[in-house]
């Protein structure tokens, strides 16, 4: 029996860089909040979640982040958190704003 | 300052190529996250909420005009050209790649510095007065007894996996500007009545989400007896302290839980048994850094060009009144440069500030400055007759803010917009509340008092211990402000109480503006500071004020 659960995706940072970045279907990683692997139940999470955490070799600290969906149906960041890691910070022009 | 020996230098350029082999180890796999983040965080890595975060080691607050031009040189290189200075007397880079890593720390060992245990649960940074080894009110500098308790712990092996961080603070005055009683081990710096020196020893300090007071557990301890003595205390906190819940780890929850008493008994008892073990020579290794830090070469000469300075310029009159500490030579100063611009990030220098500083530094301070806990520089050793030049060099950098002490003079940690502890963002709130007193033109005439907000309960920013704190936490995943009323870092140590319910993001700095109208009409006198007057009056008339009740108190 699956467990309806806010949306989620799966997000990490990078080993190397430690840009913030998004687990899509293909186990591969997005420096999109926008590509990520929409995950709709508690099993589904959970095993995508597993699965980031095999990839040490990539990618470090990865979790389960709720997340909204827009209009066509992509993901976008519903808590501050969130919103500010598809962003960087707001007392500098520093991170992902900038381009 | 203390001068690195050779031992010193081989044991950080051993420590950058350990960190270095470690890193290359993570990136080809042989070594799993898991088994990395002790060793990375022993080194003082962080992973933030956008990047990786490396904060360097500034040893009890104090670094010389070559090793602040390395910081800007790191900055620089490996960074976005500034650096974040905090409320521990280090300094944090933002944005470091983890390949690099190693260079940077190669950077810092080529200038004698490093970022060993600034984090991990080991003895971190110890912190001592900002004004060491010149205030006035000084006993004695505090600092040869930092550097002794930072060489006894690092890589010390018995110590090397505590429960929990472990952070020491000392005093050389009875003024404690280090907030001692707010630290897991408060040391202030004490002479017996034949005037051999020693120490007032408090334990279990701390902030955080259960903030405590330290207690006594020893009113003079000499100072040959330190080594055995605080090898004691962490030994009983080896031992008792719990590693079954990282909240209730610290050794202030330790103290409680044990009873002041009894942690005391097993303190000096195990206190005796270490001691036999010491046969005196670990004091002449206190002599010879003592040496180090020996008073610098005073310069003579009048002190005209500062009296006039002060006379005919107005603007160099409200710095000086403001951002000056007197110096026990009077002919002196020390100087502390505010890195709060009003509306800028508080604590934060661009590189070429900092090379700027250190040029300051080198030119008219004795090559020599500090980093606050309050998040700003000090230049400690300024004769007179040179203020106005500095005054002058700092204006060109953006640094000449008369505000030290005042409203804007506000510990921020960096909160949600780049920990990843956060609960809440804080940089916003400071910059908002400084701009505002700034448009009003009111913080001379508020006066001295210290506001400090913290990003979420671990409360880096040391809100509890704000004149005015504010914590920002969250609710229903909106940023949510709490005020809290009274706290004191100082020798009269105090814990700030919660005012009421917390404000949103856009009622904050109203409500600031209602408790701070409210304080200079309740005051007796404009000489009567915020704490005396809340002190005086208690918390009723402040909360009717910013909540707008109908029962407004009169005043007493």
């Amino acid at each position: 029996m699956t467990h309806t659960v806010d949306n989620q995706i799966v997000t990490a940072n990078h080993l190397l860089s430690g840009e913030v970045v998004y687990l899509r279907a293909d186990n591969s990683w997005s420096n999109a909040h926008s590509e990520a692997e929409v995950l709709t139940d508690k099993e589904a999470a959970d095993a995508r979640l597993r699965d980031a955490k095999k990839q040490g070799d990539v990618v470090i600290s990865p979790y389960l982040a709720g997340t909204a969906m827009n209009e066509i149906g992509k993901p976008v960041p519903n808590v501050l958190r969130e919103r500010l890691r598809t962003r960087g910070p707001t007392n500098r022009f520093h991170g992902k704003q900038v381009g | 300052m203390y001068a690195y020996t050779k031992f010193d230098t081989d044991f950080n350029s051993d420590r950058v190529a350990q960190f270095r082999d470690q890193v290359a180890r993570r990136i080809d796999g042989s070594l799993s996250e898991e088994e990395f983040r002790p060793l990375r965080l022993m080194n003082g890595l962080y992973l933030m909420l956008h990047a990786y975060m490396l904060r360097v080691a500034i040893p009890y607050g104090t670094l010389n005009s070559v090793q602040m031009h390395a910081l800007a040189d790191i900055a620089d290189r490996f960074d976005k050209g500034y650096g974040h200075f905090t409320t521990r007397q280090n300094i944090q880079f933002n944005w470091p790649k983890l390949q690099e890593v190693p260079d940077i720390l190669a950077a810092l060992a080529k200038v004698d510095m490093h970022a060993v245990q600034t984090s991990g649960a080991c003895v971190r940074n110890v912190s001592a007065d900002h004004f060491a080894g010149a205030a006035a009110d000084e006993i004695d500098d505090p600092r040869p007894t930092a550097e002794f308790i930072r060489q006894w712990s690092t890589d010390h092996p018995e110590f090397a996996f505590l429960p929990r961080k472990f952070k020491f603070a000392v005093t050389g005055s009875p003024h404690d500007r280090a907030v001692t009683k707010m630290h897991d081990v408060g040391l202030r710096l004490l002479q017996d009545g034949d005037g051999q020196p020693g120490y007032e020893v408090s334990v279990g300090g701390g902030l955080g989400r259960t903030p405590m007071i330290g207690r006594t557990v020893r009113k003079f301890l000499p100072r040959i007896d330190l080594l055995p003595y605080l090898e004691a205390i962490l030994q009983v906190y080896n031992e008792l302290g719990r590693r079954d819940n990282k909240y209730k780890a610290r050794i202030k929850i330790t103290v409680h839980e044990t009873g002041l008493e009894e942690i005391t008994r097993m303190i000096e008892a195990r206190f005796l048994q270490q001691r036999t073990r010491f046969d005196g020579s670990d004091q002449f290794l206190f002599d010879r850094i003592r040496g180090d830090f020996s008073a610098p070469d005073y310069r003579h000469g009048t002190c005209e060009d500062f009296q006039s300075a002060r006379r005919l310029n107005p603007a160099f009159r409200s710095f000086t009144d403001t951002n000056l500490n007197a110096h026990k030579n009077p002919d002196y100063t020390s100087i502390t440069v505010s890195l709060k611009t009003h509306g800028q990030t508080p604590g934060d220098a661009t590189s070429s500030q900092m090379r700027a500083l250190a040029d300051i530094a080198a030119r008219w301070s004795h090559n020599e400055l500090r980093v606050s806990h309050e998040q700003n520089i000090i230049l400690p050793h300024v004769h007179k007759n040179h203020v106005p030049a500095v005054f002058d060099a700092l204006k060109k950098i953006g640094l000449a803010t008369a505000n030290i002490g005042l409203i804007s003079d506000i510990i921020a940690c960096p909160g949600m917009d780049y920990c990843d502890l956060a609960t809440a963002r804080s940089i916003n709130v400071a910059q908002g509340i400084a701009t505002r007193f700034d448009e009003l033109k009111l913080e001379h005439d508020i006066g001295p008092i210290k506001l400090k907000i913290s990003g979420c309960i671990n409360a880096c920013g040391h809100h509890h211990v704000g004149h005015i704190g504010i914590l920002g936490l969250q609710k229903a995943g909106v940023e949510s402000y709490q005020i809290t009323l009274g706290g004191d870092g100082t020798e009269n140590t105090a814990i700030g109480k919660v005012m009421g319910p917390g404000f949103a993001a856009e009622e904050i700095i109203p409500a600031i503006e209602r408790l701070i109208y409210a304080y200079l009409d309740l005051r007796d006198n404009a000489q009567e500071t915020f704490l005396q007057a809340y002190r005086r009056l208690g918390a009723q008339p402040f909360k009717a004020a910013v909540y707008q009740t109908q029962d407004k108190a009169n005043a007493a």
